[in-house]
């Protein structure tokens, strides 16, 4: 049941005619001795944390534990309503969301890392905007939960999540190909398919480094999950439509792998590099721990 | 190698802001309070590496008082550590260690004494997404995650005395998965630390305390 990379993903789902969400399913079960009810029992509850941090977002006031950020879910949010947004509604809504968690997680919050704290708003800010756009029940939603983890364990077996080690195309770019390999699913395509999107979804923001001012999980990494999940949405449209990535998911892990490794430690979650090491980062980071 | 459940991906649910810096520094002070006697009088946090530079910007601060007083990661209260501590009546400092003997950069010491006067410490390490590792008890280097139904017990370094837990162990039916032994000197204290895959249920600590030679059993259980 155990499968350890994207070619035997593919095999299993071939083989038993299932979706990657089911195969994913049925290794939890075998593998942790549990049952479909209580997983999706416990996945549920996962949800239902996503969707409350993107309600908190909307509906309180939030302060970052660095002043960084705040606000901006609501300033997003308030735009859907009063004017035509440029990205129109979906998107719009999946950013608003997405940079919202953000909010809640660095003021302190409760989010579900998924897979990482730093990249906790591009899968609920995809979903969220989803379910609500497609009419999709709860039980459909927690599903494709099962789809992303499969991708997000693939990434996590076989490269790295983590933004200290990959940088920020490892933490964003695995929530991005996890949040399009699930909407590719729920939109009805095939699992080779998904495994494009999430291919698309992780090249696209391949190089992308890990650069938080004052090493907070704040600025840009609040952004950046809203480009991770906006980019989850073009490459879920790009595969749904047709358009094949040329390499395959396996070789784009190895290769993001690769790229994490050659980046030098300033660029990875150091808060040397990139953004972190600007004058007005050093700036603020002073501020910020004077006391 | 420990497979991976889609939960350690599609989570852990957490207090942020970060796996590392705020989950992982919380789940060190559980493993304190698990460790610990229910009377906790003073605390002492010393932070290494990140964790000394970082610690309030990341919340660190508040999720090891919160992991102190028993909460868990997914603990809305986390935020407001500082205001349940006073309630509960317990005194807090934290030291930031310009040291760099440490092993890895998120390094928190911590120190705790109990209405008796009596001390108990531990080191840990956050290891990432919220992972973390015990690497000192008492200043003795040892091994344990959490991960695990883990046994924390400390005894005289005399014969017998494995014999007599691991048969309190089989006599309820546990499987040991992992089990190591420390100790610093011959024939005087040692630690031995049992994972088990099972619950170990806490009717197993008067069973192990019934031999004099042992002096302080606990189940640690994040």
């Amino acid at each position: 049941m155990e499968f350890t990379n994207a070619a035997e993903l593919i095999e299993l789902c071939s083989e038993q005619k299932k979706k990657i969400s089911q195969v994913m399913m049925d290794r939890e079960i075998i593998l942790f001795h549990s049952s479909r009810e209580k997983i999706m029992k416990r996945m549920h509850h996962t949800y239902d944390i996503m969707k409350k941090a993107v309600n908190k977002a909307l509906n309180e006031e939030l302060t970052s534990m660095g002043g960084l950020i705040g606000g901006e879910s609501k300033k997003l949010y308030a735009r859907i309503k009063t004017e035509q947004s440029v990205c129109g509604d979906i998107v719009s809504k999946a950013i608003s969301y997405a940079v919202g968690v953000l909010e809640v997680n660095s003021s302190m919050g409760l989010i579900v890392a998924a897979p990482t704290a730093g990249s906790s708003g591009v899968i609920p800010g995809v979903f969220l905007a989803i379910q609500e756009t497609f009419g999709l029940s709860d039980e459909e939603m927690v599903e494709a939960l099962f789809n992303a983890g499969a991708i997000g364990y693939l990434i996590t077996r076989n490269a790295t999540v983590s933004g200290a080690e990959g940088g920020c195309q490892a933490e964003v770019g695995a929530a991005s190909a996890m949040a399009a390999a699930a909407v590719c699913e729920l939109r009805g395509g095939t699992p080779s398919q998904c495994l494009d999107a999430a291919s698309t979804a992780l090249t696209n923001v391949l190089g992308l480094v890990c650069d938080p001012i004052a090493g907070l999980v704040e600025a840009p990494c609040q952004k950046r999950n809203a480009m991770g999940a906006s980019n989850a949405l073009i490459s879920a449209e790009m595969t749904l439509c047709g358009v094949r990535h040329i390499v395959p998911f396996d070789e784009t892990v190895e290769a993001m792998y690769r790229v994490g490794k050659s980046m030098p430690h300033e660029l990875r979650e150091t808060a040397m590099g990139g953004i972190a090491a600007t004058p007005t980062a050093c700036g603020l980071c002073k501020s910020i721990f004077k006391e | 190698m420990r497979q991976m459940s889609v939960f350690e991906v599609i989570g852990p649910n957490m207090i942020g802001p970060s796996s590392s810096h705020t989950a992982g520094a919380l789940r060190i002070a559980r493993v304190m309070h698990k460790l610990a006697p229910k009377d906790i009088a003073q605390v002492t946090f010393i932070l290494y590496g990140s964790f000394a530079k970082t610690y309030k910007g990341h919340g660190s601060d508040k999720a090891l008082v919160a992991g102190i007083l028993g909460m868990d990661q997914e603990d809305e209260r986390i935020k407001e550590a500082f205001e349940y501590a006073q309630k509960e009546g317990l005194h807090y400092v934290f030291e930031a260690s310009e040291s760099k003997s440490y092993k890895h950069p998120n390094t928190v010491e911590i120190v705790v004494a109990d209405t008796k006067g009596n001390q108990i410490s531990i080191t840990g390490s956050s290891i990432g997404g919220g992972s973390i590792s015990i690497d000192k008890v008492n200043g003795m280097e040892v091994f344990f995650t959490g991960e695990y139904y883990t046994l924390f017990i400390t005894q005289e370094d005399k014969p017998g005395v494995v014999a007599h837990i691991t048969r309190c162990l089989s006599e309820q039916g546990i499987n040991i998965a992992y089990m190591r032994l420390y100790r610093k000197d011959k024939g005087k204290l040692a630690h031995t630390i049992i994972e088990a895959d099972e619950p170990i249920g806490e009717e197993i600590i008067d069973h192990i305390m019934a031999l004099d030679k042992v002096h302080y059993a606990k189940i640690i259980r994040l």
